[in-house]
């Protein structure tokens, strides 16, 4: 394939404006031959959307994208493959019931013959591909039996297909395993030899590994952009959020560490997937009163089923779910919630609130029918109303009104609402799966917070994580998820990174 | 955009609903060669000219109001009901069998009797398709249009058979209908020389209490839960499946109602063609209606008018009278795409972006930045719409059971 | 009547019911692996039905009567995309929920086809039909030759037709978008492929082949029109895509299922077996309310965005 080579990449003055929102402010981004720029901002700050626009899938309200000193214009995504520019989205654009090659060939559009798909041709080009950059994939493998690494290798491989000499890389570690992040980060050290790579996180150390220069971006602005081996990743940090962060942690925290009793005690859990297969196979921990259970692991190794059976949505094949000494395995998630069982789920926007229903009703969704809330099958629309509003004070949950509907509020305000009635249920204990999954650090510190407080309270909570940052901060201690079992539980002061890392990635002994 | 925006732009998104429907319904008035204006001009005037054209407007309006009251339970709890056809015919089949079979009760017994008959009559038929989805995830729309083929072949084959008017075979023509319920079952006629009915009276009631179901107790909130969203209702220990039953089961049992008053208050026999597509044109009155006893109300005396009006046209203006199933599907299609427009925060703002654009001003900046700042207050959608059942604001039908019961 | 030739009529009757269903089982095959569910089909048939037979209605005696079927199949084709485009407008563009837009539009092409059939036609009349046509040689095999090879041409258009749309489905270029779409709009927004154009050709060729299903009916099955002569065919069709699992062999295997039950009860009731004629007549819509709840889903074969709207700036 001929392509000029891009010698150097220019957005100038770029604009976008959502509903409520202004994405991107006039922003200025230029990036030259063969080197890597990392763009860092919290979640929100407008990087995914920047980068959508430079791929022709957003069009810019305002402003100009110059490629080698010429205005282009991307109209699609098309566009910007004409120009040699590919981008690798945080959730990954792979067709799942499509096999390795029909997704090259999806983009490849030199496959797509008038009445035939030349999928031979789709082969060839990720054999060359595959083999020049050591990115070994199964072209005939259908995507969803592939793990998750094995996607992130396959959607380098089809954008370097499509003939990318410029790569926009969106959070591509996020769901690694730390090996696996060292293992990519190399590669892509490699690769810039020959590519420029735009390279978005919110991870500093990666950034601090891989890139040359860094642009931070806050709120739709960019506030700095320099060398990156002239600023420590605490530099960076304070930059991102606008002021000095210290979130809070357990070891922080004046609470005495957790000597409670056993609260939440998992037997042998064994837990068919929806594929069928057994997603929870033998698992069994214990969570003691005032204590966080952190559980690391790369997602898809049974975390969604546990959550999901301690709280009554899936029925266990065999083993035991005693909380409080009451058996609650294979129960409804009602009389699992009449026991005391909070439940932070991992959608907010579908599992956690109804969105179209107001911020009030949202409050008392899971305890309507007590007496709190209704009497004689009537609702008490006075208690609700207060309740809402005293809610809302609590939590300091920022809206128009309590009437407003729950899925127009921001991620943070919404789970917010979720925070406030779990907690205003008074549980025993809590489930909270990926609590601060896409906020920005002010929402996530007042998560934290309150986590703490409820431990403080004498709650167990068990804490499933994938930012292994936020695991290690908050938990006594940490299960390892693998495969569907507890590989070990380490005390949280003793862990550390690169041995979470190997426990994450099956490795028991080193 | 501000209030006052907001309101230009939804009566200019319902105005142009509204002409882009009338003018679906043109086009086929005109390919029949029809004056288009005089047609319409019958359909909507021509009823209201005298005393019985009101009436007979009212008369329409009872069964189409308690099939659409039912339509809404069933949609506002996630489930599209597509059956109270067939749920209407099981509702006059029960009703009328029991008020036949019981000719000698007392009046404030026998009319309670067989109007509950009537609602057991299209409950069983509703609930029907109700377990079928919740407990197999067979697909309401479906299951509910094949149940009215069934339901129709059913009332023929009793209207023809078991239920046959006897004196029909020995002196009478042979019209398959039974024979007339006792006079202990009429409702009241109102007004003399109309059929305006007691069954004014139930319809009116009844629309109160769906109010007070769906937005004043607890069972009503745990259904339009599972209706907007049921993975949250089921993640928040409401039993979906139970609530999809009993809406399925109390939508049927409206419609039955609506057969049974229809019966009791009109014709006084089971014969063919009491339904009358009724209960098609009741799924768009629910819509017309919002979805809410409150618009449902205005909403059934309207289609009640273009029911009547439509008849009409066929002896004024040469127009058959199957030209309001044409109205009815072109007004379908303009509320459904209409909803979008009003509901939809992201077609709207990109709608006032092309709109800034064409006039050439930049449009007005939201609030910078912060994306924990809520939206502003007057673009929220409206709250009656906002709380829309997710059967209507998504897309077909989905399903209600939960992973672990496959 | 002995059993074998009983049960070779069924099979000979058989065959031709079934192409109504099969063809507009295609046709929402292609809608539905794009991601639409379209419901309006029944509509399109009807509407398809009715503009098939006015050509050979009011050309009978016209010199032009030797090309009225085709005249009317290409009218009845070309209103199905026509009505589907619309649909498309509608689902697509304006990203109405698809489920109570596809009532409203079976609505509107009933009631249209019926409104212009009382007011041009009036009561039920015939027409000639398509003739059938033997196929030299091979219509002669015994038993296998009057059950394949003796029907009329839409029946050999029909079954040739599954192999063509397996083939556009899964070797394809527009095939594979046409499956991209359905199953992650994102992803294949991502790579430049205009979700809403996709969508709007497979649209367009669901509702022609769901008019050429509706020709079919009037022209070749029952040779006359009347208001309910769909009769529910183009519900059914929609549930055989369930049930042949978004794979155009499976439709033929479930058209054929169904239009062998229809061809049992025909067959019953000829024989003068006495059983209720309304209860043969419910058989075909029990039947699918059972196959409904027979059929388990099956994970990673359809479309996992059926009834999706796509709206690419919306973040989930």
């Amino acid at each position: 394939m001929q392509f000029e080579p891009i010698r150097s990449l220019e957005l100038r003055g770029i604009t976008k404006r959502f509903p409520g929102i202004l994405a991107c402010d006039h922003i200025d981004l230029a990036v030259g031959e063969h080197s890597v720029r990392a763009l860092v901002g919290e979640n929100g700050a407008g990087k995914t959307t920047l980068m959508n626009i430079l791929m022709g899938l957003y069009q810019p309200d305002e402003g100009s994208i110059l490629l080698n000193g010429r205005e282009v214009r991307f109209r699609s995504p098309n566009d910007a493959f004409a120009h040699g520019i590919g981008m690798v989205h945080q959730h990954f654009m792979l067709v799942p019931n499509m096999t390795v090659t029909e997704n090259v060939a999806l983009g490849m559009k030199s496959t797509h013959r008038p009445f035939r798909l030349d999928l031979g041709a789709a082969r060839k080009r990720i054999r060359e591909v595959s083999e020049r950059h050591e990115l070994p994939v199964n072209p005939d493998a259908y995507v969803w039996q592939l793990s998750v690494g094995e996607q992130q290798r396959v959607e380098l491989v089809k954008t370097l297909c499509l003939g990318a000499r410029f790569l926009i890389l969106d959070e591509p570690t996020s769901a690694l395993t730390p090996q696996e992040t060292d293992e990519l980060i190399e590669l892509l050290k490699k690769m810039s030899r020959e590519l420029s790579v735009i390279f978005i996180s919110h991870k500093l150390h990666e950034v601090k590994a891989l890139s040359d220069t860094v642009s931070i971006l806050r709120r739709g602005r960019i506030v700095f952009e320099g060398r990156t081996e002239d600023h420590s990743p605490a530099d960076l940090a304070a930059l991102m959020t606008g002021h000095e962060v210290a979130l809070p942690c357990v070891e922080c925290s004046d609470a005495a560490p957790a000597e409670g009793r056993g609260l939440l005690s998992v037997r042998d859990l064994r837990v068919r997937g929806d594929r069928g297969n057994l997603a929870l196979d033998g698992l069994s921990f214990d969570v003691a009163a005032g204590e966080i259970l952190g559980l690391a692991g790369v997602s898809g190794n049974g975390q969604r089923e546990l959550a999901e059976t301690l709280n009554g949505l899936r029925k266990p094949e065999s083993g035991s779910v005693l909380l409080d000494g009451a058996e609650l395995g294979g129960r409804g998630a009602d009389a699992v919630i009449a026991s005391g069982m909070g439940y932070i789920p991992e959608d907010r926007n579908t599992e956690g609130i109804v969105p179209s229903f107001s911020i009030r009703e949202n409050l008392v969704l899971k305890d309507v029918g007590t007496v709190d809330w209704s009497r004689g099958g009537f609702l008490r629309l006075g208690p609700i109303a207060r309740n809402a509003a005293d809610l809302r004070e609590r939590f300091d949950i920022r809206c128009p009104s309590v009437d407003t509907a729950a899925g127009s509020l921001s991620g943070g305000n919404i789970q917010k609402v979720i925070l406030a009635r779990e907690l205003a249920r008074k549980p025993k204990a809590l489930v909270a799966v990926y609590p601060t999954r896409g906020l920005d650090m002010g929402a996530e510190e007042f998560i934290h917070k309150q986590l703490l407080a409820l431990r403080a309270a004498g709650v167990g909570i068990l804490l499933v994580s994938e930012e292994l940052d936020e695991i290690m901060n908050l938990s006594d201690r940490i299960a390892v998820i693998y495969k569907g079992r507890i590989l070990k539980v380490v005390p949280g002061r003793d862990a550390t990174k690169r041995s979470l890392g190997l426990l994450m990635a099956g490795v028991l002994d080193e | 955009m501000n209030k006052t925006m907001k309101a230009v732009y939804n009566a200019a998104v319902v105005l142009a609903a509204t002409l882009a429907a009338m003018g679906i319904g043109a086009l086929v008035f005109a390919a029949v060669g029809a004056d288009v204006v005089k047609a319409y001009g019958v359909i909507l005037t021509e009823p209201l000219k005298d005393l019985i054209g009101i009436t007979e407007i009212a008369v329409r309006a009872v069964p189409l109001t308690l099939i659409a009251l039912g339509i809404a339970i069933a949609f506002r709890s996630g489930t599209l009901n597509i059956g109270a056809e067939g749920q209407m015919l099981m509702g006059i089949l029960a009703s009328s069998a029991a008020a036949i079979a019981l000719p000698d009760l007392p009046k404030p017994l026998l009319i309670p009797l067989a109007v509950l008959a009537g609602a057991a009559g299209g409950a069983v038929w509703g609930a029907a398709a109700g377990i079928l989805k919740a407990r197999l995830g067979v697909n309401e729309i479906l299951s509910t249009v094949m149940l009215n083929y069934i339901a129709a072949q059913f009332y023929t084959f009793l209207l023809r058979g078991p239920m046959m008017d006897p004196e029909e075979l020995v002196t009478g023509s042979g019209t398959p209908q039974s024979v007339r319920i006792p006079r202990a079952a009429w409702l009241d006629r109102l007004l003399p020389g109309t059929r305006l009915h007691a069954g004014v009276y139930i319809a009116l009631v009844l629309a109160v209490v769906v109010f007070i179901l769906l937005w004043r107790t607890s069972a009503g909130f745990r259904m339009r839960a599972a209706g907007a969203e049921a993975k949250a209702a089921r993640y928040a220990g409401i039993r979906v499946e139970r609530y999809v039953v009993a809406a399925m089961l109390l939508s049927g049992a409206f419609a039955g109602i609506a057969g049974a008053v229809e019966i009791l208050g009109v014709h006084r026999r089971a014969i063919e063609g009491v339904s009358g597509g009724y209960g098609f044109t009741g799924i768009v009155v629910s819509l017309f209606g919002g979805l809410h006893p409150a618009g449902i109300l205005p909403a059934s005396l309207f289609f009640g008018l273009l029911l009547l009006g439509a008849d009409m046209t066929q002896r004024l203006a040469d127009v058959p009278a199957n030209m309001v199933l044409v109205l009815q599907g072109a007004i379908i299609l303009a509320i459904v795409s209409a909803r979008q427009f009003m509901n939809n925060p992201y077609v709207q703002d990109r709608l006032a972006r092309r709109l800034a654009r064409i006039r050439g001003r930049p449009a007005p900046n939201p609030i910078p930045g912060s994306p924990e700042a809520c939206p502003d207050p007057s673009d929220s959608p409206d709250p009656c719409l906002a709380d829309e059942p997710a059967a209507l604001a998504g897309g077909g039908s989905r399903d209600v059971r939960p992973e672990d019961q496959r | 009547m002995n059993a074998g030739s009983f049960i070779l009529n069924i099979l000979i009757l058989g065959v031709p019911f079934s192409v109504a269903l099969l063809l507009a089982g295609l046709g929402e095959t292609i809608n539905q692996r794009s991601g639409v569910f379209n419901l309006g089909c029944e509509g399109i048939m009807a509407m398809g039905a009715f503009l098939a037979f006015l050509p050979p209605y009011f050309l009978a005696k016209t010199p032009l009567a030797p090309s009225a079927n085709l005249i009317g199949i290409l009218l009845a084709v070309a209103a199905g995309a026509l009505l589907g485009l619309l649909f498309a407008l509608v689902v697509v563009t304006f990203r109405a929920p698809q489920g109570i837009a596809g009532i409203g539009l079976q609505m509107l092409g009933w009631g249209t086809a019926g409104t212009l059939f009382r007011r041009y036609v009036g009561g039920v009349t015939g027409v000639t039909g398509i003739p059938s046509l033997p196929i030299p040689g091979l219509s002669r095999i015994p038993i296998l030759g009057p059950i394949l090879f003796n029907h009329n041409p839409l029946v050999y258009l029909a079954f040739l037709l599954v192999p063509v749309f397996w083939y556009i489905l899964f070797k394809t270029p527009w095939g594979l978008k046409v499956r991209a779409v359905g199953t992650y709009p994102r992803a294949a927004d991502s790579l430049g492929i205009p979700v809403a154009r996709v969508r709007y050709q497979a649209l367009a060729l669901g509702g022609a082949m769901a008019g050429l299903a509706g020709a079919y009916l009037s022209l070749a099955q029952a040779k006359m029109f009347a208001d309910d002569l769909i009769a529910g065919r183009g519900f059914i069709a929609v549930a055989l895509v369930y049930f042949g699992r978004w794979n155009p062999v499976g439709i033929m295997g479930g058209a054929l299922l169904f239009s062998l039950a229809q061809s049992l009860q025909l067959s019953i009731q000829v024989a003068g077996i006495d059983f209720p004629y309304e209860f043969a007549v419910m058989l075909p819509y029990a039947l699918v309310i059972v196959v409904l709840a027979l059929v388990r889903k099956a994970r990673m074969v359809g479309p996992a965005e059926l009834g999706k709207p796509f709206d690419r700036e919306q973040r989930v």
